[in-house]
């Protein structure tokens, strides 16, 4: 089956995993301890290898990656959230990872042009999706201080958590269906971790819903210098 | 960089089904679980591994250097324990 791609789905699917790919991998260097490190680092490059054929589906990887700009990404708003304490950046994978997990095994279910990629990556995000809710867990119910921290995070991102359930065009799932589960997963894993499930809308609040449209946060367009800066500076370099 | 409070653990990895696990490395974590996960991606994210034990390293007895020569200079002598007046048949590769 050949299917013509649908571009705005391929850009969708492929910002994300490209843009938290370039978040996890500013933990190199950084990160708590070296074991963690490695994890995150891993987690990163499966994303990036995720970003590259979805966009090479809709164009060249390169150009799209390096040479767009902010305004024409598709990410969404959760995924580009600076990494800020490790609490953060565990709750920005717990929310993703268990979307994209539920979204992989959709698309890996259905015949279509996304079928290949989510056959193979839904492994992939199934480890992702473990370690997040393995680490909510320990910082959850842990000591007072990771306990708070990562209730902060928690609730700081759970906003932009609304966003991953507008229908994407070119995606025939069942969005709210896939939003049920996710919900049902995430309260899960919080009450496990002995944290509670934030309140506050989850849509239709003022930053909602517009990171499929190009409107980013701020810290965006920073992330976005530093991931470009190289490529534009030395165009076409190689090494 | 301070992980002083996690202890280490030694990892061992059966590369395919058939063969022993063998010592990989250590690495630090702090409980079994995590272990498990940071050795699937320090020790087998090449395809190394089908199988991953972690033990906490203090679990581990080692004989000692100074004990060298008492445990192992005896069987240096002693030809007839190798089993290498065997012919060893062809495609047998484990042996």
């Amino acid at each position: 089956m050949t299917a013509t791609v649908p571009a705005t789905a391929a850009l969708a699917l492929g910002d994300d995993a490209l843009v938290l790919s370039h978040r996890l991998g500013e933990w190199a260097g950084h990160a708590p301890v070296l074991e963690e490190e490695v994890a995150l680092a891993n987690i990163a490059l499966d994303l990036l290898g995720q970003a590259r054929v979805l966009l090479s589906m809709t164009g060249d990887e390169d150009e799209l990656a390096y040479l767009r700009e902010e305004r024409a990404f598709r990410n969404l708003q959760l995924v580009e959230q600076p990494n800020g304490d490790f609490a953060h950046t565990i709750a920005r994978q717990l929310y993703f990872s268990t979307y994209q997990h539920l979204l992989y095994a959709e698309l890996a279910a259905q015949e279509g042009p996304f079928q290949p990629l989510a056959g193979k990556a839904v492994k992939e995000v199934a480890y992702h999706r473990d370690h997040a809710e393995q680490w909510t867990l320990r910082l959850g119910d842990g000591t007072g201080l990771s306990h708070d921290r990562m209730s902060r995070a928690c609730d700081a991102l759970w906003r932009f958590t609304g966003e991953m359930f507008q229908p994407i065009p070119g995606v025939d799932i069942d969005w709210a269906a896939l939003e049920t589960s996710w919900l049902a997963s995430v309260t899960d894993v919080l009450g496990r971790a002995t944290l509670t499930v934030p309140e506050g809308p989850r849509t239709g609040a003022w930053a909602a819903g517009a990171g499929r449209q190009g409107l980013h946060t701020e810290s965006f367009g920073r992330m976005l210098a530093e991931m470009q800066h190289l490529h534009r500076s030395h165009p076409g370099a190689s090494w | 960089m301070t992980h002083t409070d996690w202890p280490l653990w030694e990892v061992f990895v059966r590369s395919r089904r058939g063969l022993s696990h063998t010592h990989a490395g250590s690495l630090h974590a702090p409980d079994a679980e995590l272990a498990l996960r940071n050795a699937r991606d320090l020790y087998t994210r090449r395809g190394e591994g089908v199988s991953i034990w972690v033990v906490p390293a203090t679990a581990v007895t080692a004989s000692s250097p100074d004990e060298k020569d008492p445990f192992f200079e005896p069987s240096a002598d002693k030809p007839y324990r190798h089993p290498t007046f065997y012919e060893i048949p062809e495609g047998v590769k484990h042996l």
